[in-house]
């Protein structure tokens, strides 16, 4: 039986100050260099992604290298300080490549216990923010895909790479183990593709006559994706809480102040209603994605299952929050030019995103022992 | 001395209490009301009223020594309305000689409480009541009918509120009163429900005579009184600690479990999601208690319900759904008259029909979603045409 009736150790569902703190840091820069028209405007442009945002949120406050500890350039922090940047990163959708790069493959490198040798290196750049590295895998994979992924060679193309325009460096699960290869070098193309999701660029990675560095044989190689992808889908629960967030702020502040048949649309009762349902929502979302953030955090043996019903509850409360945004702001919530749309396609990208809630219900079920038919 | 009290001092006391009292040698009253005069009742109470003066976040400390110890417990699912919502009310508002006659019995539950509040034209709208107490010397003379009455026919005492005065609109002239359910004119007469049970009852008050010294705070003022026990009406499911799976959800998994002939892909899909949502639902309410015990409480509690009244609707309807052939019977029809409302140990089908109460019971799930909507959302008010017209005037 592997319910467990009371964790051994409660998980710590609050925000210390020191988590608040760095909120407050991510915060005002997010208001101050990515609010919605800079966000909207960016998307348009060629540049998806803001250079300088990049360098003040990963090497002025420091946020790229919270997982990584200190001798090896980071700042020695946990995936609950990260779940905090996630949170604020969700309430702003500015395109920075955070969740793939500071999380997913810098949980790879450091799985591979970087005593050493080029992912240490890489793991070191990766902390300072002056490089970016993603996973070469559809951004749908699941941490359950992590096995299956270990196969072929270099010679490859990979859809749907999410931030792979931003990288520098590629890590390649193949059936050898894993590669690390520089997306300047030859051989290798990245293709952007058309995504739902503006602010989280998609791209076709083809890999033909490119080489790279091995940074691990097969059988490490396999756990250490399979705990980034668990670390990627488990602090994604953070970016949809704030994703939710943003969305019932936004609505209730808007259908408070739009008036309709001679008083503010939000004193009717079927609107409020469900924004009080929304909130329910996302107070639960909080919780959820809390106790994941946590369980990552003290490596609990706990962890894949806080993941899983993390997953499997906040994607679907962001959809909703969002989708509730884009009907109660009524007309103006179709224009292209208030920013509930970046925050529907964004929550609804993120529903695929490390695996769909069905994929995470599906774990549950494996984790609790309740078999299908 | 209030200041000095910290968790060591708590437990020394609880371990005097322990040695004083051996829970395996003591009569289970003698302990409970030993435990009430230590102090251990609840810390944060004052000291003489069961309490330290302590923080409230102290209490966790005693419960775990005491439970390590197996001692008795004072059954707070049977006193739950006095636990609940009669004694922070008489805390608040009740005099010295109220406070010092009717805690003690409370919580060890020698005596047993309820609530005269909802009536046939006044549930939701509770402020509409029309229950009369008219001053007559130094006593108020009370008629009226109340409604839903759980555990009246159990109950030693009853918070009740009755309009003083008609003249003023409704919210104004409610007066709070503690009334007698053993004096003359009181009569409880059982009212069946769709469980088949009656577990609560209707309460006819005819000349009831109850002596000023039983009102709770100022005449006229019994609305802001009965505030205070809605609000601990709602709060009162924080606090305790649910195991994973614990509650309504650990029924049907188990079921689940056992029983492979009866699993369906359909219900396979919705037990996960109903699980998913009853472990949020679970650190939902842990996210609460630490907020509590932290000292930064948060508005999650109202929340708290409303969650938990839709998850035992859904869980308890597809138990019954999963129980097929069996989920066509019922245990019992038989009318009884219940001491408390227990989930367990009951079959799916009275899990089923008592669950639709959650939404109901305290507040319905609308009544509550408009006051998470107005008070911590902040959004806008239902324009209202009640407020300036005296209670007499209004239409009904
Ligand atoms: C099992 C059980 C035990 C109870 N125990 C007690 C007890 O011990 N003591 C006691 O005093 N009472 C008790 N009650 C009564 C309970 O508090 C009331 O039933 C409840 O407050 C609702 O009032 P009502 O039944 O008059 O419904 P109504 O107020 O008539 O409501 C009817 C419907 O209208 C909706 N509605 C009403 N007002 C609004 C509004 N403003 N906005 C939107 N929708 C609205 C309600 O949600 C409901 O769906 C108990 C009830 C139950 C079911």
């Amino acid at each position: 039986m592997t319910v467990q009736t009371e964790a051994a150790q409660a998980p710590d569902l609050l925000y210390t100050e020191t988590e608040e703190d760095l909120r407050s840091a991510v915060r005002s820069l997010l208001a101050d260099r990515a609010d919605a028209p800079t966000v909207i405007a960016g998307i348009e442009s060629d540049t998806p992604y803001d250079l300088r945002l990049w360098e003040s949120l990963a090497a002025g406050i420091g946020a790229a290298g919270l997982l990584v500890p200190e001798k090896l350039g980071g700042q020695g922090a946990t995936h609950r300080e990260v779940a905090v940047v996630l949170e604020e990163l969700g309430r702003s959708v500015a395109p920075a490549p955070y969740l793939t790069s500071a999380v997913v493959a810098t949980e790879i490198l450091l799985a591979l216990g970087a005593g050493g040798g080029p992912a240490a290196g890489l793991l070191s750049e990766l902390a300072s923010g002056s490089k970016v590295a993603v996973l070469a895998l559809p951004f749908s994979a699941s941490p359950a895909d992590a096995a299956a992924a270990m196969t072929g060679t270099l010679e490859r193309t990979v859809s749907g790479v999410a931030e792979a325009a931003a990288a520098d460096v590629l890590l390649v699960p193949t059936a050898d183990g894993l590669y690390a290869v520089e997306t300047g070098g030859d051989g290798v193309a990245v293709q952007p593709l058309v995504a739902l999701d503006l602010t989280r660029p998609l791209a076709t990675v083809t890999l033909d006559g490119a080489s790279g560095t091995l940074l691990a044989d097969a059988g490490p190689a396999t756990e250490a994706v399979g705990r980034g992808l668990l670390a990627g889908a488990g602090l994604l629960a953070s970016e949809q809480l704030g994703v939710a967030e943003w969305c019932l702020t936004e609505t209730v502040r808007h259908t408070r102040e739009r008036h309709q048949f001679n008083r503010p649309v939000g004193s009717f009762q079927s609107l409020k209603h469900r924004m009080a349902q929304l909130w329910l929502e996302v107070v639960s979302a909080r919780a959820a994605a809390r106790n994941a953030a946590d369980a990552l955090a003290t490596g609990s043996p706990d962890t894949p299952l806080a993941v899983a019903v993390a997953q499997a509850y906040c994607s679907e409360a962001a959809v909703r929050a969002a989708e509730e945004c884009v009907q109660l702001h009524g007309g103006i919530g179709m224009t292209w030019e208030h920013p509930a749309h970046l925050y529907l396609k964004r929550a609804k990208a993120d529903s695929i995103a490390y695996g769909t809630a069905g994929r995470h219900r599906e774990a549950v079920a494996a984790l609790v022992e309740l078999p299908a038919p | 001395m209030s200041a000095a009290v910290d968790a060591a001092q708590v437990r020394r006391l609880t371990q005097e209490l322990l040695a004083a009292h051996p829970p395996a040698t003591t009569d289970r009253a003698d302990f409970l009301r030993a435990r009430f005069d230590a102090g251990l009742a609840w810390v944060h109470y004052p000291v003489g009223l069961g309490g330290l003066d302590a923080p409230r976040s102290l209490q966790p400390v005693v419960d775990a020594e005491l439970a390590a110890a197996a001692a008795p417990d004072n059954d707070p699912r049977r006193i739950g309305i006095g636990l609940g919502m009669a004694a922070p009310t008489i805390l608040g508002y009740g005099t010295e000689e109220q406070k010092q006659r009717f805690l003690r019995p409370l919580w060890t539950g020698d005596e047993v409480w309820c609530q005269l509040f909802s009536e046939p034209g006044a549930g939701s709208d509770l402020a509409a009541l029309g229950t009369r107490a008219v001053k007559d010397g130094d006593s108020w003379v009370v008629d009226g009918q109340k409604v839903w009455t759980s555990s009246a026919h159990v109950a030693r005492w009853a918070i009740l509120i009755a309009r003083t005065d008609p003249d003023v609109p409704k919210h104004r002239g409610i007066s709070y009163f503690i009334c007698d359910m053993t004096d003359p004119g009181v009569e409880v007469r059982p009212l069946r429900q769709i469980t088949g049970e009656a577990e609560f009852n209707e309460v006819f008050l005819t000349g009831v005579r109850i002596p000023d010294s039983r009102r709770l705070g100022p005449v006229g003022d019994g609305w802001k009184v009965a505030q205070t026990t809605l609000m601990n009406e709602r709060v009162s499911i924080g606090g305790a600690r649910i195991p994973r799976e614990g509650g309504m959800i650990g029924t049907v998994t188990k079921t689940w479990r056992e029983r492979p002939e009866l699993r369906t892909h359909d219900l396979h899909q919705r037990l996960l999601t109903l699980w998913v949502e009853a472990e949020v639902a679970r650190l939902t309410g842990e996210r609460l208690r630490q907020q509590l015990v932290a000292g930064q409480p948060g508005p999650e509690g109202s929340g708290m319900k409303l969650a938990f009244a839709r998850l035992n609707q859904e869980i308890s309807g597809l138990e019954v759904e999963l129980l097929g052939d069996e989920g066509l019977l019922y245990g019992d029809w038989t009318m009884r008259r219940p001491e408390l409302v227990d989930f367990t140990g009951r079959d799916a089908g009275y899990r089923y029909l008592r669950s639709k109460g959650n939404s109901i019971e305290g507040g319905t799930s609308e009544v509550l979603l408009n006051i998470v909507a107005e008070r911590v959302l902040g959004l806008p008010v239902e324009p209202r045409n009640d407020k300036d017209v005296a209670w007499k005037d209004l239409a009904r």
